[in-house]
């Protein structure tokens, strides 16, 4: 035993110390949270035929104009409330018009509407509720004050006054939906920073000597996110069922420019001479709009939303 | 209880002093005169014109003065009527209104409620999704595109229902209808996921666990629990139900209040869009106050000495 033992030798002992260090490493690609969000939406079919719908609808509303080389605001006398055919693919209206290509361009305004309401809403929400929370103490009582009375308002009311108040145009009705529009978003917004700051990374990175922008930018806005951007989801449809509503009390988009709410208010005396089909394609593009940003921003919501991981 | 309640109300007054404060400044703000434009007007009967509705005095008397109409419930003379005033709008208007609302509600909470129970209870089974896929099509299609369908197809096609005034019980079912839809979707949505929450709860599985039948599990612990988120949000509900009634009202020529809101707006009659804003907003307030504080009785659990988050 002992010559054996004699015989070994310094490269026998080989260090073990690598090893270690392959122990901690990780063998699978890192999941970002993102990522992690966009491979449970997947497995959501409505919330993906929601999200294909959207794009498509974009899409369209891009380059359906161009399409059957009508134009928008081109009235045609002779070829007056047509059902649709080879020429008109949707009929044309009571002027003359081909409602395809009016369709298409009533997408844009209708879209562009719900698109930057819900961006304005965004932006001063986040402002707002992110200057709220983080002030907390008496400022907060104030704001949050303020925005609650403004809150208690009905919202399509509030809309309906101002666009009696105001020259009626794109911008104006951008501008009354958004005024008022931006408080649920500032009420979350709040919440969340409230909920956030009582969290220890945030207590953490305070201690560290951390400025308030610097936890606002780092550790506020990335992890508040989520339920923020459901509701800008959900913020679209809103708005384009106000600015629908409003076209139909004839508050809307002034002549010859078309969204779709004044489309189904101008078909509305066409069904009684039965031709329905004016109404038909606004009204159905209006519902599957809302049913795509609907059913996105609900499949956005569990995909966000841990505690409903299944 | 005392003290909340007092609070709440406080609060419910100061916010329709801000909707009266800003509708009025919104309405003096347009640019013009009501009747700059009835052309050829001779000096004095403008005068007599603007004294009459005391549009020559300054803006804070002015406001001051209609602050003290309001506190009286005359909401002033309409513009485009001579004999006509507000009030008399509201008092035909409102009980119109009020019906189709009623019904409109009724329908929407007891539908609401059905499906969104039915489905929670049979998940990812066929109940579900057609309870489901309901509350979609209610939540997606505007209620003014739903009207019309429904003119469409079953007035005029198949001639099924009349359309058009407010005389008979089955003019109302399809204007009751068309303003259920939304609220009625909303509601099956939320009854299902907070039905879906609640029975997964301990406490359902302690009452299945003694052997309680299942309706009384369903009834007495499930629905009793489940049914609170609902109750918050009837205030929004009312809300939508108040502002769907303008274009529902409108569009199947119903003699409410919304129709002569609409009508207001399209002529301009700054007084009667004045007064119905702040008559609306009134009711709203006042049905907010309501709910809160019936909340907090049917929830017990509900600290009403804390601030609200």
């Amino acid at each position: 035993m002992m010559k054996n033992n004699e015989q070994l030798t310094k490269e026998m002992f080989q260090k073990v110390h690598d090893n270690f260090e392959h122990a901690e490493k990780i063998n699978r690609p890192s999941v970002s949270y993102w990522a992690d969000v966009w491979r449970r939406i997947k497995e959501n079919k409505l919330a993906m035929l929601g999200l294909i719908l959207i794009i498509s609808l974009s899409i369209l509303a891009i380059i359906g104009p161009y399409i059957n080389g009508y134009s928008y605001y081109e009235q045609n006398f002779m070829e007056k409330n047509l059902k649709p055919n080879a020429e008109h693919w949707f009929g044309t209206d009571q002027l003359g018009r081909d409602i395809f290509t009016r369709v298409w361009y009533g997408a844009r305004i209708s879209l562009f509407i719900g698109v930057m309401a819900a961006l304005i809403d965004f932006l001063v929400g986040i402002i707002y509720g992110g200057i709220s929370g983080m002030a907390s103490g008496r400022t907060d009582n104030i704001m949050m004050r303020i925005a609650e009375i403004l809150y208690a308002i009905p919202y399509l009311l509030m809309v309906i006054l101002l666009m009696v108040v105001m020259e009626q145009g794109l911008w104006t009705i951008i501008l009354a939906m958004t005024l008022t529009g931006w408080i649920p978003m500032a009420r979350l917004v709040r919440g969340q920073v409230l909920q956030m700051k009582e969290q220890e990374f945030v207590q953490a990175s305070e201690a560290l000597g951390a400025k308030t922008g610097w936890v606002l930018r780092k550790h506020m806005i990335p992890n508040t996110m989520g339920p923020i951007l459901v509701n800008v989801t959900l913020t679209v449809p809103t708005a384009i069922f106000a600015e629908a509503t409003l076209s139909f009390l004839g508050l809307g988009i002034p002549a010859p420019q078309a969204s779709w709410g004044t489309m189904a208010n101008d078909a509305l005396d066409s069904i009684l001479v039965g031709n329905f089909y004016q109404l038909f394609f606004p009204a159905i593009l209006i519902s599957l709009t809302m049913f795509a940003f609907n059913v996105f921003g609900d499949g956005l919501r569990d995909a966000l939303d841990p505690k409903l991981r299944k | 209880m005392f003290r909340y309640t007092l609070k709440r109300l406080g609060w419910a007054i100061v916010t329709l002093w801000a909707v009266i404060t800003i509708t009025f400044l919104l309405m003096h703000s347009i640019p013009g005169n009501p009747f700059a434009k009835e052309g050829t007007m001779p000096e004095a009967v403008y005068n007599n014109l603007q004294h009459y509705y005391n549009l020559d005095k300054p803006l804070v008397v002015q406001y001051g003065l209609y602050l003290k109409q309001l506190a009286q419930f005359d909401f002033g003379p309409s513009l485009k009527s001579k004999t006509i005033t507000v009030n008399d709008y509201i008092v035909n208007g409102f009980p119109v209104s009020l019906h189709l609302g009623m019904q409109a509600l009724v329908i929407a909470i007891a539908f609401g409620l059905i499906f969104g129970v039915i489905a929670s209870l049979n998940r990812n089974r066929w109940p579900d999704y057609v309870s489901m896929v309901l509350s979609i099509i209610g939540i997606s299609v505007p209620s003014f595109i739903l009207a019309t369908f429904l003119i469409n197809f079953v007035a005029v096609e198949w001639g099924l229902l009349p359309v058009a005034t407010w005389s008979s019980w089955s003019h109302t079912v399809l204007p009751s209808v068309s303003l259920a839809m939304m609220p009625m979707a909303y509601i099956a949505r939320l009854m299902r996921s907070s039905m879906l929450e609640v029975l997964g709860q301990d406490y359902i599985n302690t009452a299945r666990a003694k052997g309680i039948a299942k309706h009384m599990i369903i009834f007495k612990h499930a629905i009793r629990n489940a049914i609170l988120p609902v109750v918050t949000v009837l205030g929004i509900i009312t809300a939508n139900l108040v502002t769907g009634s303008f274009i529902i009202e409108q569009i199947f020529g119903i003699p409410g209040m919304g129709e002569m809101f609409v009508k207001g707006i399209f002529n301009r009659d700054y007084p009667v869009i004045l007064g119905s804003t702040i008559f609306y907003a009134a009711i709203l307030i006042f049905l907010v106050f309501i709910v809160d504080i019936a909340y907090t009785f049917i929830d017990p659990r509900i600290k009403i000495t804390g601030e609200s988050k």
